[in-house]
């Protein structure tokens, strides 16, 4: 199977690689783009640790096609922080201890970040609902929801 | 020099305080670099092909399509991995379970690996591996394994510790046997006694990130290993036994680790990986998909346990016994053994007798999970003791409290305790609003305590102080969840400086001496020990220093706050010495200024828990869902409370899951049929309350600082907290776990019909 | 002179003793002289084993000194998670 070429914009920036026709986009983020920050922990959309925006929309990248990027706009972790100035939810899990391994935080904070932008001020139940679909072994989610609660707060003074 | 481990009732400036974490950044912005994040120049993509049977003969292994498949660089089968263990029966297991041997013994066991250009290439040569398989009866249920005509799954294997020793192979690889008094005597005096059978399903530790690693090894015998792991050193040490390399040759480098709860102690398919790059002379990285996790990587055992408890009408238990059997999957393992020591852990018993079988199935290799055994064992004892304490009349935090066990009380397991945490734990669960919450209809609370014993094991540190006074600290075991602050808040402690002057990395296996793994919740206990006996000697550098620079007997030198003062009337007068100005000097006053400690940290401290919960039971559906929950746990210190809070959540989550979802289900063929996040399904976000935490603080006597290991015995109490809760919610008594909808709904229609 | 305890399955290498009396100043020490005593108990050494002294347990470190009068138990040595 012949690899296509894709043209992509990740984080902002301009990206172009060529890409088998079955690789998923997790797989081309990781390892033709580079961005290792996005993380496999089941290849089948059950974890969240893939967790990117395409087209704003929140999806697992290991159910996407790297193909299926051509032409869109892509975030991922690595486009969180604006310059050495972290996002409010990159501040607030570090000062919450909301993560002990760190394997699934990426995928939080992106799915944390499409939340807020829908909903500011989101209930704790809607937190909660909004993060089922991203798994944390280590934390028992207490400090997960506690450090987006805080930065949902810090995000609405800054408006 | 000799160091006292003595508690001394040091008082503290940083410790206790919560600094943010120092690989907080690289782990919020994606930047830290696990396991499947290494790359290496002409890396290979390595696939391992695994047995679709339960148990079958291995006839034939035809990889001549596959080699001749272009892009293939290596195909290895357990021919390119011969015994170079000399006997050792450990070895020879683990090698086994690294790559089938002629036989395979579970769904998932490993028949041979590839390694390609890339990963299409990879799969398509997997595909073309012919294996000819003779499927063998098979066994995966712990009680059907140890049934007169079940396949016997070793011919090596007869049981130990029976007298006289048997002379047939049996599934049951060992019998062993703990506790004290005459149980019968005892129960012969009792006026209440309740016996019953608990089973519990086979669950995995579930972390995030799959197993990983990138292997180099070079036709010199020299090689590189980047994995996640628990234990470098010891990967270290298997590997290279397994290969038949030098160990001082091969350098393991511990990637930051997402997850391992015990099933990261354990090579999986780290030596074939070395061995597919050794084959190939490239570097070969190895990434399990999550079916390969759940089928060939360490779960927790299933069990059966059988739990007898006798007590006065007043309350006091006479006797207590409990036969316990785990299954270890298709290698002998330890962990009935651990389930008969940890059972009655708890409390004050003049009689008791525990004997554990530890049986064989066609199941993948158990290995530790989070305080392994106990939470099984406590399931049932704690189930059963709400049990008794209902016939007799009794609140059942005050029975628990009557037969706690205390300073004095002879465990279960044989030693006598010195100061321990249990009433202290259930006085809190007590004293705890949480115990006087209104409940709501098919809600219930329940309550159960947790025991587990806690490690410390070898242990070294280096600890160098900059040319510009900061610190840096060289560290042999890895950060599972946040150590690396907790370490340095140590070392700012004993210096006297802030915390943000120290920086705690994790070394390879070539830059600092040996390490045990990172288990047994040793790891802050541990290093932060080595860490303060190597500040403290690098405070004897730092005054020897400044003596010289000021010229004067260095007894004339104290340390304080992170500054040499010259005292006495002579030199009280001198201006003080920052270790700034001490470390500028230092290639003018000996050299560079460090402190180093070796230690066999001993005696991390028993600890204990207890639970409390609250569910609510959905009786049309069986559902039940955790509304309240609440740890107590004994911590001794509390380093950096946010991070030992973050441990009791951790395992009381884990528990959760175990106790209402999580299980292992075999098909009649024998195979897993649930090996993905969508079918085993853990805890999600939307399943828990928050989880409020009580840290106690009860010195360890053995620690500077009282530290007791905090991570794992929060594992133990969920299953049967949760049991109790569901009896007094919907007045059904649990038995099996998962305590899972179907079965909680079948236990209210046999309620009914009855 | 120490009134060591056995657990179960290490009382079958010893006569099915439950206590043997053993002097010994450190863990080294107890663990040579039982094994020279008991020959059956070498292979459970090497297997692995741990002493608990007064209630703490020791796995690893056999310089630790066995205090008079302190109350001394064999068990097997167990990992962690």
């Amino acid at each position: 199977m012949s690899a296509v070429l894709v043209s992509t914009t990740v984080n902002g920036d301009t990206v172009e690689f060529a890409c088998p026709q079955d690789e998923t986009l997790l797989d081309a983020l990781r390892n033709r783009v580079g961005l290792t920050g996005v993380k496999e922990g089941c290849g089948t959309g059950d974890c969240g640790a893939c967790s990117i925006t395409l087209n704003g929309r929140l999806v697992c990248s290991c159910l996407v096609l790297g193909v299926e990027a051509s032409g869109n706009s892509i975030e991922t972790v690595e486009g969180m922080a604006d310059g050495n100035k972290l996002h409010p939810l990159q501040e607030k899990f570090i000062e919450h201890a909301a993560l002990q391994c760190g394997i699934c935080t990426p995928g939080f904070l992106v799915a944390a970040k499409a939340l807020l932008e829908r909903k500011p001020n989101p209930t704790v139940e809607e937190i909660r609902y909004a993060l089922a679909g991203n798994l944390c072994r280590c934390t028992g989610y207490d400090k997960i929801v506690r450090a987006v609660q805080a930065a949902a707060k810090e995000m609405r003074k800054k408006k | 020099m000799a160091h006292d481990y003595s508690y001394t009732k040091q008082k503290f400036k940083v410790i206790g305080t919560r600094p943010e974490r120092p690989d907080g950044i690289d782990k919020v912005t994606g930047r830290a670099k696990y396991g499947a994040d290494a790359t290496a120049p002409g890396q290979l993509v390595g696939l391992i092909l695994r047995s679709p049977h339960a148990h079958a003969i291995i006839k034939k292994i035809d990889t001549s399509k596959a080699e001749k498949l272009p892009g293939v660089k290596a195909v290895l089968t357990c021919a390119d991995l011969p015994d170079l263990t000399g006997g050792n029966r450990d070895l020879q297991n683990i090698l086994e379970n690294c790559m089938a041997r002629g036989r395979a013994l579970y769904d998932g066991h490993a028949v041979a690996a590839v390694a390609a250009v890339d990963a299409q290439t990879a799969k398509k040569a997997l595909k073309l591996i012919k294996v000819q398989y003779k499927a063998l009866p098979h066994v995966t249920d712990v009680d059907e394994a140890i049934l007169p005509g079940a396949p016997i799954i070793h011919d090596w294997v007869f049981t130990r510790g029976i007298d006289p020793a048997p002379t047939e192979p049996s599934n049951i690889s060992q019998r062993t046997q703990f506790g004290h008094g005459d149980v019968e005597a005892g129960f012969a005096k009792a006026d209440v006694i309740i016996e019953k059978t608990w089973k519990t399903e086979q669950t995995h530790q579930g972390y995030i990130e799959p197993h990983a690693c990138l292997a180099s090894v070079g036709p010199d015998g020299s090689g590189e290993l980047w994995v996640t792991t628990q234990g470098h050193f010891t990967f270290r040490n298997v590997c290279s036994s397994l290969l038949g390399m030098d160990v001082a040759k091969l350098k393991v480098t511990a990637s930051e680790i997402g997850g391992g709860f015990g099933g990261k102690t354990h090579v999986w398919m780290e030596p074939v990986a070395l061995a597919l790059s050794r084959k190939a002379n490239r570097p070969v990285k190895v990434v399990m998909s999550r079916e390969e996790v759940f089928r060939a990587s360490g779960p927790t055992s299933s069990t059966s346990v059988d739990v007898k408890i006798g007590a006065k009408k007043n309350g006091v238990i006479t006797a207590a016994s409990a036969e316990l059997r785990y299954q270890g999957g298709a290698f002998p393992g330890i962990w009935a053994m651990l389930g008969a020591m940890t059972s009655f852990a708890c409390y004050d018993l003049k009689n008791v007798k525990t004997v554990g079988y530890d049986i064989l199935c066609n199941r993948p290799k158990v290995t530790a999970y989070r305080a392994p055994s106990a939470p099984m064992a406590a399931f049932g004892v704690e189930s059963t003791m709400d049990m008794l304490a209902a016939e007799i009349g009794m609140n059942p935090l005050e029975f628990r409290l009557k037969n706690a066990a205390k300073q004095g009380t002879r465990a279960s397991y044989g030693p006598v305790y010195g100061p321990i945490g249990i009433k202290p734990t259930l006085n809190a669960v007590k004293n705890h609003p949480h115990m006087r919450a209104r409940l709501g209809k098919n809600q219930g609370r329940g309550m159960a305590c947790g025991f587990w014993f806690n490690f410390g094991g070898q242990t070294c540190v280096d600890l160098n102080v900059g040319i510009d006074g900061t610190v840096s600290l060289t560290v042999g075991t890895i950060d599972v969840g946040g150590s690396r602050a907790a370490i340095s808040l140590i070392a700012a402690e004993e210096l006297g400086i802030p915390y943000e002057q120290v920086k705690t990395n994790v070394a390879d296996t070539a830059s600092l001496g040996y390490n045990d793994m990172t288990e047994g919740s040793r790891g802050t206990f541990s290093t932060g020990m080595a860490t303060i006996f190597a500040a403290r000697n690098a405070i004897e550098v730092l005054r020897e220093r400044a003596a010289k620079m000021w010229d004067i007997p260095v007894d004339a030198v104290v340390w304080e706050n992170g500054e040499a003062r010259a005292t006495g009337k002579k030199h009280g007068n001198l201006p003080r010495l920052t270790i700034k100005q001490i470390a500028a000097k230092a290639g003018n006053t000996g050299g560079p200024i460090a402190g180093h400690n070796e230690v066999v940290a001993d005696n991390a401290g028993v600890s204990f828990a207890s639970h409390i919960c609250d569910v609510e039971v959905d009786p049309e559906t069986g559902a039940t869902r955790v509304i309240r929950y609440t740890v107590v746990q004994d911590a001794g210190k509390a380093i950096h409370p946010d991070y030992v809070e973050g441990q009791f959540q951790g395992g009381a989550a884990q528990g959760i899951g175990w106790a209402l979802n999580e299980e292992y289900i075999y098909g009649d063929d024998g195979r897993l049929q649930n090996p993905g996040f969508l079918d085993y399904r853990i805890p999600v976000c939307s399943d828990l309350p928050f989880i409020d935490t009580e840290i106690l603080e009860i010195p360890n006597p053995n620690h500077p600082y009282g530290v007791r290991g905090v991570g794992e015995t929060s594992i133990v109490p969920p299953l049967a907290a949760i049991g109790n809760a569901i009896s007094n919610a919907v007045g059904v008594r649990m038995d099996h776990v998962p305590m899972s909808p179907p079965r909680i709904l079948k236990a209210l229609d046999d309620a009914t019909s009855s | 002179m120490h009134h060591v305890r056995l657990s179960g399955q290490l009382r079958s290498a010893a006569d099915n003793l439950e206590v043997i009396d053993v002097t010994a100043d450190t863990i080294r020490e107890l663990l040579f002289n039982i094994a020279e005593r008991y020959p059956q108990l070498d292979a459970h050494i090497e297997a692995g084993i741990a002493v608990s002294i007064d209630g703490e347990i020791y796995r690893d470190n056999w310089n630790t000194k066995i205090p008079p009068d302190s109350e001394v138990f064999l068990l097997p040595r167990i990992p962690g998670g």
